[in-house]
């Protein structure tokens, strides 16, 4: 397949619709082409973008100099990616939106009108997402003039009582506000129902809870720092957030990385995909009362990551990848033991997977729950199992092959039933994928070196990085600023994208099945809230 | 009076033994999920943590909050005192017979209700509201199937229903077994078990039983609790001394009493095992199918009573 032979196309209508692409190059960002627009073409250029069929994966700020902002949107279309740019003036930072053609774009544009004061002139919602009540109006943390230690001296802020929610009204209709505490021990989100008696007519999400400042503390670290902040951007993706930092800055850096520590690399993300989705398929079970799968799954889950803690030195193997390579080598014992632990569960996924998935009583609550129908997927531009579950075929180590997917046979399940069910079914079907797939990974394994010694690049210098989480698509931009420290960090996780899903297949559910529709699609509360 | 001091320690071991069934039943639960199970007095250390621990209340509570988990606790105990444990001949059943233990259920569960709502939380609300759409099926299920019995016995008290089953010998009556099979669904919902309600589960949205107590703190919540643990029991001994009451004492000697209490312990953790089968098997039900469970239970127990009219009737 011939990559981008669709853009002269996209390039022709963009030119008939008056979008003057100023700028356009396909090596500034590797393998990414980056095209630099007027910010009043903002809009205009998601509507071509939109009637030509891209999905819309992400938008992020960058403050190059004290007056201006690059204003960055990313969309794929067949597996490639395309990063549009615009100069924001500081002095008058408003531009058009891109979300009435992308419902996607909601949420992460009110992020970066949080972050740096920049304003979506068009926007549907005007309210506040990430910022909470912390600032005051006009304080605009991600700018250069905000100190990173931040600006309120220990001050405690008041709470964020007056949110104006979407408010249904009618004769029996009432509200729940649900967390962001919660009776169990899970992240806090506030969910706030509108219900008529146990009918949920309304979900609304409220986040942010754990906005850690990642995007500024970034700012001035190293290589290998940036690498250990991005495997710690949310925890159960570790290895994905860090790769993909690791993957942007090596692009930047035009460095290459040895093929054993790709396969290495590999082999660690298809590990933590599995771990994560035999949490899920238990505790999916579990919200619906089944305790007994719950345990099993769970048992089968920590008894992989003590290999993990075994083999790589981490349960949840943060820190394995480094910049340049992967910080730890396998010996002959090592690789016995993994292949030890796959075999293990391969043989008890045998015996397990049949009473998940045909138990009559599991059945009855998980099919027809939560449906996200293709249609609605596909608006949302959602991705990962998720979207999988709703007839999304779309998995970057097959449609985007990244080494070293680029010379596997990578398969991936898809269906259309779009319910809790599917969602559960492919997770299982994932399973079994990769297993198979670091049975190819080990058996191919390359010899050599598994990292080269880290080169920072000249300032200036960007990248980006994509790849297959086990969420989905997780993206991470990276530029480079003075003396090879890092100036701007951004990791868009795939939650942002499936985040909006869990509010619209919620509609016409009872309120009691909500908890299993969450956690079916176990969006990450810390990837999203940065 | 040798009577009544037999009903007093008939009474006091329900209330001593009821959190050991508890751990009976989840230990049957951990064996069947394979992992290792807390020890049997794991719920007797609970209570004293709790007892020890001091109450933390709403600030909209009103005195009704305070007073709830004391009348929910009499009012069991009370339960608890009707109903034959280890020997039959209760004097408390000649003032109280089965629809007076119905009677006493309903109060606690009224109050219970009433509490949930009191605070003003949205769970609290809800949880009343599911309690109390499942207590208005559950409730006509329950007598139907008592009186089935009240038929076969003609009377409502429980005492001369089961002399009545033990002078009648080893017969297979199909009414009864209807009465049965409708009892043991009825109880699995009044007492908050899987499928039903989930008594271990953490998720607000999908509490019943817990929803209602979410406020409650220390004492109140120890004794709301052991009161559900009592309601249990007397569920579990209601089914095994009503159809199986074979090894019940019937007079008040020393041997027989033995013979009754070793008896009963061995049919309770039959049935205790029982139910922690059904519970390991089966997920939580769709909070709307459970009228469905509950109407299946009103129609075994008034085949029941059919049946008894039909085929056993002169």
């Amino acid at each position: 397949m011939i990559r981008f032979e669709w853009l002269s196309e996209l390039l022709a209508r963009c030119e008939d619709e008056h979008v003057l692409v100023r700028h356009g190059s396909a090596t500034q960002l590797a393998l990414v082409h980056l095209l630099d627009i007027d910010h009043e073409d903002w809009g205009s250029f998601a509507a071509v973008a939109h009637a030509y069929g891209c999905r819309w994966s992400a938008v992020w700020a960058d403050q190059v100099d004290s007056g201006l902002f690059n204003l960055n949107a990313c969309f794929e279309y067949r597996g490639d990616y395309l990063v549009v740019r615009a100069g924001v003036d500081l002095r008058q930072p408003v531009l058009p939106s891109q979300t009435p053609w992308f419902p996607a774009a909601n949420r992460p544009e009110r992020h970066v009108q949080d972050m740096f004061g920049i304003v979506f002139s068009d926007h549907p919602d005007a309210r506040r997402w990430t910022r909470h009540q912390a600032w005051s109006e006009g304080h605009y943390p991600l700018r250069r003039d905000f100190p990173a230690e931040g600006d309120r001296g220990g001050e405690i802020c008041a709470p964020d009582a007056d949110y104006p929610f979407f408010q249904v009204q009618g004769t029996g209709v009432y509200e729940i506000p649900v967390g962001p505490v919660h009776a169990g021990i899970i992240e806090p989100g506030h969910f706030r129902f509108q219900a008529l008696g146990e009918t949920v007519l309304n979900l609304e999400e409220r986040l942010g809870y754990v906005h850690k400042g990642i995007e500024k503390i970034a700012e001035g670290r190293d290589a290998a720092g940036l690498a250990r902040l991005a495997g710690r951007v949310c925890g159960d993706s570790s290895v994905a957030h860090a790769w993909a930092a690791c993957m942007a800055m090596e692009r930047a850096a035009r460095c290459s990385v040895p093929p054993r520590a790709l396969h290495l690399r590999a082999v660690l993300v298809e590990r933590e995909r599995i771990a994560n989705h035999l949490g899920d398929i238990g505790a999916v079970c579990n919200d619906v009362g089944f305790a007994f799968a719950h345990y099993q799954f769970g048992r089968l889950r920590e008894t992989w990551q003590r290999v993990n803690g075994q083999v790589f030195g981490h349960r949840l193997l943060m820190d394995c990848v480094i910049p340049g390579g992967v910080s730890r080598d396998l010996d002959a014992a090592q690789l016995d033991a993994l292949k030890a632990s796959h075999a293990e569960l391969g043989g008890e996924l045998e015996e397990l997977s049949p009473i998940v998935d045909y138990h009559p009583s599991l059945e009855d609550r998980l099919l027809g729950t939560g449906v996200l129908t293709p249609e609605t997927a596909a608006l949302l531009g959602t991705v990962g199992y998720v979207g999988k579950a709703s007839g999304r075929d779309y998995d970057l180590r097959r449609d985007h092959a990244y080494a070293p997917y680029h010379r596997l046979q990578v398969e991936s399940p898809v269906f259309r039933e779009g319910d809790v069910a599917a969602r559960l079914r492919v997770r299982t079907h994932e399973i079994g994928h990769s297993l198979a797939l670091i049975q190819q990974l080990l058996d191919t394994l390359p010899e050599g070196e598994t990292a080269l010694p880290w080169q920072p690049p000249a300032s200036g210098a960007e990248g980006l990085g994509l790849l297959e989480g086990w969420r989905g698509e997780v993206l991470c931009y990276v530029r480079f600023g003075d003396a090879g420290k890092v100036a701007r960090f951004f990791p868009r996780d795939p939650s942002w994208l499936i985040w909006p899903a869990l509010e619209q297949l919620i509609h016409g559910n009872i309120v009691p099945d909500f908890p299993v529709c969450n956690k079916s699609v176990n969006a990450s509360y810390s990837g999203h809230d940065l | 009076m040798n009577d009544w001091l037999l009903a007093l320690l008939g009474t006091l071991l329900f209330v001593a033994l009821a959190p050991l069934f508890a751990a009976w039943v989840k230990r049957v639960k951990c064996w069947l999920q394979n992992r290792s199970s807390p020890a049997l007095l794991q719920p007797y250390r609970d209570l004293r943590r709790l007892f020890s621990k001091q109450v933390v209340m709403a600030e909209t509570a009103s005195p009704l909050f305070v007073m709830t988990p004391y009348i929910i606790a009499g009012a069991t105990l009370l339960a608890a005192a009707v109903v034959p444990f280890i020997a039959v001949n209760l004097p408390t059943a000649a003032i109280a017979d089965v629809i007076v233990l119905a009677g006493f259920f309903s109060l606690a569960r009224f109050f219970l209700a009433l509490a949930g709502m009191d605070v003003g939380t949205a769970f609290g609300g809800m949880g009343s509201s599911r309690e109390m759409t499942i207590a208005a099926l559950a409730e006509p299920a329950m007598l139907v199937a008592v009186f089935t019995l009240a038929m076969v016995a003609s009377s409502t008290n429980l005492s001369t229903v089961i002399d009545q089953i033990l002078a009648q010998g080893l017969v297979l009556r199909p009414s009864l077994l209807f009465a049965l099979l409708g009892l043991m669904l009825v109880g699995i919902a009044e007492t908050g078990r899987i499928p039903v309600d989930n008594p271990a589960t953490h998720l607000e949205l999908t509490m019943i039983h817990e929803a209602m107590v979410l406020e409650y703190s220390g004492r109140h919540l120890a004794l709301i609790e052991w009161a559900a643990q009592i309601k249990l029991l007397i569920y579990g001994v209601l089914i095994v001394n009503i159809f199986f009451p074979w090894g019940i004492a019937t007079h008040n000697s020393v041997t027989a009493l033995a013979i009754g209490a070793a008896v009963v312990f061995f049919k309770l953790m039959v049935l205790g095992a029982l139910l922690a089968v059904g519970e390991s098997v089966l997920a939580k039900m769709r909070l709307f199918r459970v009228p469905a469970f509950l109407v299946l239970a009103l129609t075994l127990a008034l085949i029941g009573l059919l049946s008894h009219i039909i085929l056993e009737v002169g």
